[in-house]
């Protein structure tokens, strides 16, 4: 099933659908974190990259791991579009993640802010994959503007609460025509389960692991749980669930035609 | 009169000096030091008001060992639940606070510590605070580094593998004005990636001015919250205004500028109080700038001269310690800034609870790094604001942080 069964992203294809964090451990583990989480997407930081020799964060990325460079830092479109081609500058590539946040207490996306920045960047070749708070409105918007993927918040970046915007995130996945990427808020195995049984394409995570007792471990956890929520999906059976059961005795019964 | 504060006053005139007693024994040649002077901004802003009353009607005395208990057992930290983490009722909480303040620190910055230096470019001072080495009445060696000296300064820094440098001067527009301030931040611009100042409180306009010259970040200490306090040791000079220097964060965020930092001199009044107003003062700037970027800073008072006089109001590291667990269980997301005063048994620790930023290779003093640095001799330096604790330099301290488990970060800015 699975050499099949690819996520698509802007024409590029992944197998794995758990995509790391880098931003809250040691770099040291970042190497076995991958290897242990099968992840072929890592985010970083520009702004954490952006930094001279002694240690830079992109030394301790795998050959072979695209990297998903974030635009964290910026308060309006227009940073978040330059922080995006300082990253091609660093030669980060053409992903993209925008983050844009004007609330340092949360780091709540700002959606309108988001979608300008992803036109524009998507206009300038990037595969720009938006960190968006779930709105159904907002998400067509950054469809027509370009996005390769779209990527609603679980609940507040950090606080690995889980699913707290499960149903919003249910109706992009069931309304939007591209990867919906369950990013932020996702504390535990289970949880990045669910939402891949709920049908997301793929879960970010990255606090969830940096707080682990033992982050290989964790990272390996992960794994297993988006590939069995993804099963699941795949056989059906959470969206039963999901939707309720059906009654034994049908309602249109009656008809005779 | 008596000599109160400085018992080293041989190079003072003999009007320097009467001038200098009649403003420390009779309080009604003072300024009002709750008015503005001239040339200072006025901000609309309520910001003052809440901070101070709810400084005035803190008693620390009045909470139990109930309500520290019962906050504690509340999801989120709200103001009563500050208060009482800061009371000394919660002195024997102080392990379930360090570690429910971990998980917070992890949750929001991980296992990072940001690393970074000060860089004092001169130590000129109009102000007369009396609990301060660099006070105008202090006979120390002034000095103001020019352009060539404060690129070499750099230079050693930057070399040392530095990428964050916070640019100091003493309080004097006359000898260090906000040109020559923002001169020295270009330099900065050149070998750092980021740069904040800890200067005189300035206006608006000036703030923007320093923000253009690449400066993001500004750290103001208010040394107490305590207005009555405030008064008697801030006895002459533009730092004795005592809501100018309370503005000068939303000033210098309306001038643009990404972060602010503050902090009482923990010591100078009821410490407890002081650091309720500190994180409340940085709390409200966030609620109405929810852009803004806030830090908190944790000076004590450390031995100085005139401390018998002073009467400083201990604060031991056990205190400290509770007041930044408070801190960060009150502002998860708030940095907090742990500088070279404290010892290194502390700052190793106090990384692995609450603190997200430490400063290394320090120096105090004017014009030294390569001496500090390299041991290469330089008579031309000024004198040191104040005695550190910890000297580790750059390569120690990335070591060592490394080595408790921590991930050192140099740099986590774009200047944008």
């Amino acid at each position: 099933m699975e050499n099949n069964d690819k996520l698509i992203i802007g024409g590029h294809e992944f197998t794995s659908r758990f995509i790391l964090g880098s931003g809250k451990y040691s770099l040291s583990l970042i190497k076995a974190a991958v290897e242990h989480a099968g992840a072929e997407l890592i985010t970083l930081a520009v702004r954490r990259a952006n930094t001279k020799e002694h240690e830079n964060i992109l030394d301790h990325i795998p050959q072979g791991v695209t990297l998903l460079p974030n635009t964290s830092g910026a308060r309006n479109a227009e940073e978040a579009v330059r922080i995006a081609r300082l990253a091609r500058e660093l030669g980060c590539g053409d992903f993209v993640k925008i983050e844009i946040m004007r609330d340092t207490k949360y780091l709540l996306p700002d959606n309108a802010e988001t979608v300008k920045a992803t036109e524009i960047l998507a206009n300038e070749g990037f595969v720009v994959m938006p960190y968006m708070y779930p709105d159904l409105n907002t998400a067509r918007d950054l469809v027509n503007a370009g996005a390769a993927s779209v990527m609603p918040l679980a609940s507040p970046i950090g606080s690995n609460k889980g699913l707290a915007t499960r149903d919003f995130i249910q109706i992009l996945i069931d309304e939007i025509d591209l990867p919906i990427i369950v990013d932020a808020g996702i504390g535990r195995p289970s949880q990045a389960c669910e939402a891949m049984e709920m049908g997301a394409a793929a879960v970010m995570s990255n606090t969830a692991l940096a707080t682990a007792g033992d982050l290989p471990m964790m990272a390996d956890a992960f794994r297993k749980a988006v590939e069995a929520g993804r099963q699941a999906y795949l056989s059906g059976l959470g969206r039963v669930l999901v939707r309720g059961a059906s009654p034994s005795d049908t309602l249109t019964g009656f008809l005779r035609d | 009169m008596d000599n109160n504060y400085i018992f080293d006053s041989e190079g003072l005139s003999e009007e320097a000096l009467k001038r200098k007693h009649k403003l420390e024994n009779d309080p009604s040649c003072r300024t009002d030091h709750m008015k503005h002077m001239e040339g200072q901004d006025r901000i609309k802003s309520d910001i003052f008001d809440k901070v101070m009353e709810q400084f005035n009607s803190y008693d620390p005395a009045a909470y139990t060992a109930k309500d520290v208990s019962r906050a504690l057992q509340q999801s989120t930290i709200g103001v009563e639940e500050f208060k009482a983490l800061l009371s000394p009722a919660a002195e024997p909480f102080l392990e379930q606070m360090a570690e429910r303040a971990r998980i917070e620190t992890r949750k929001h910055f991980g296992n990072t510590v940001y690393l970074f230096t000060p860089l004092y470019i001169a130590n000129y001072c109009e102000n007369y605070c009396v609990y301060c080495g660099f006070n105008c009445y202090n006979k120390i060696r002034r000095m103001k580094l020019n352009t060539e000296q404060i690129e070499h300064e750099m230079k050693v820094i930057a070399d040392s593998g530095m990428e964050e440098i916070l640019i100091l001067t003493g309080e004097s527009k006359a000898m260090s004005d906000v040109k020559y301030i923002g001169e020295a931040c270009k330099l900065a611009r050149k070998y750092f990636r980021m740069v904040g100042v800890e200067i005189y409180p300035v206006n608006v306009e000036d703030y923007k001015y320093l923000h253009e010259c690449g400066v993001d970040y500004v750290t103001v200490f208010q040394e107490t919250y305590d207005n009555v306090r405030y008064e008697q040791l801030h006895l002459a000079g533009h730092k004795r205004v005592f809501p100018y220097r309370f503005e000068a964060q939303e000033r210098a965020l309306m001038g643009g500028m990404r972060g602010i930092a503050g902090s009482a001199l923990l010591g100078l009044s009821d410490f407890r109080k002081d650091a309720l107003a500190t994180a409340l003062h940085m709390y409200y700037l966030q609620r109405k700038y929810p852009h803004a970027e806030i830090s908190l800073s944790c000076p004590r008072l450390r031995p100085i001269v005139n401390n018998d006089k002073i009467d400083p109001l201990d604060v031991g590291e056990r205190q400290l310690c509770q007041v930044l667990c408070a801190y960060r269980l009150f502002l998860p997301f708030a940095g907090i800034t742990v500088s070279s005063r404290e010892s290194k048994s502390f700052r190793d620790g106090i990384v692995k609870i609450a603190a997200t930023k430490i400063s290394a290779g320090v120096s105090t003093g004017i014009g030294d790094h390569e001496s500090k640095y390299t041991g290469k001799e330089n008579p031309d330096e000024g004198d040191e604001q104040f005695e550190i604790a910890d000297s580790r330099s750059f390569e120690t301290m990335y070591k060592d942080m490394s080595d408790e488990g921590l991930q050192p970060v140099l740099n986590d800015y774009l200047y944008v």
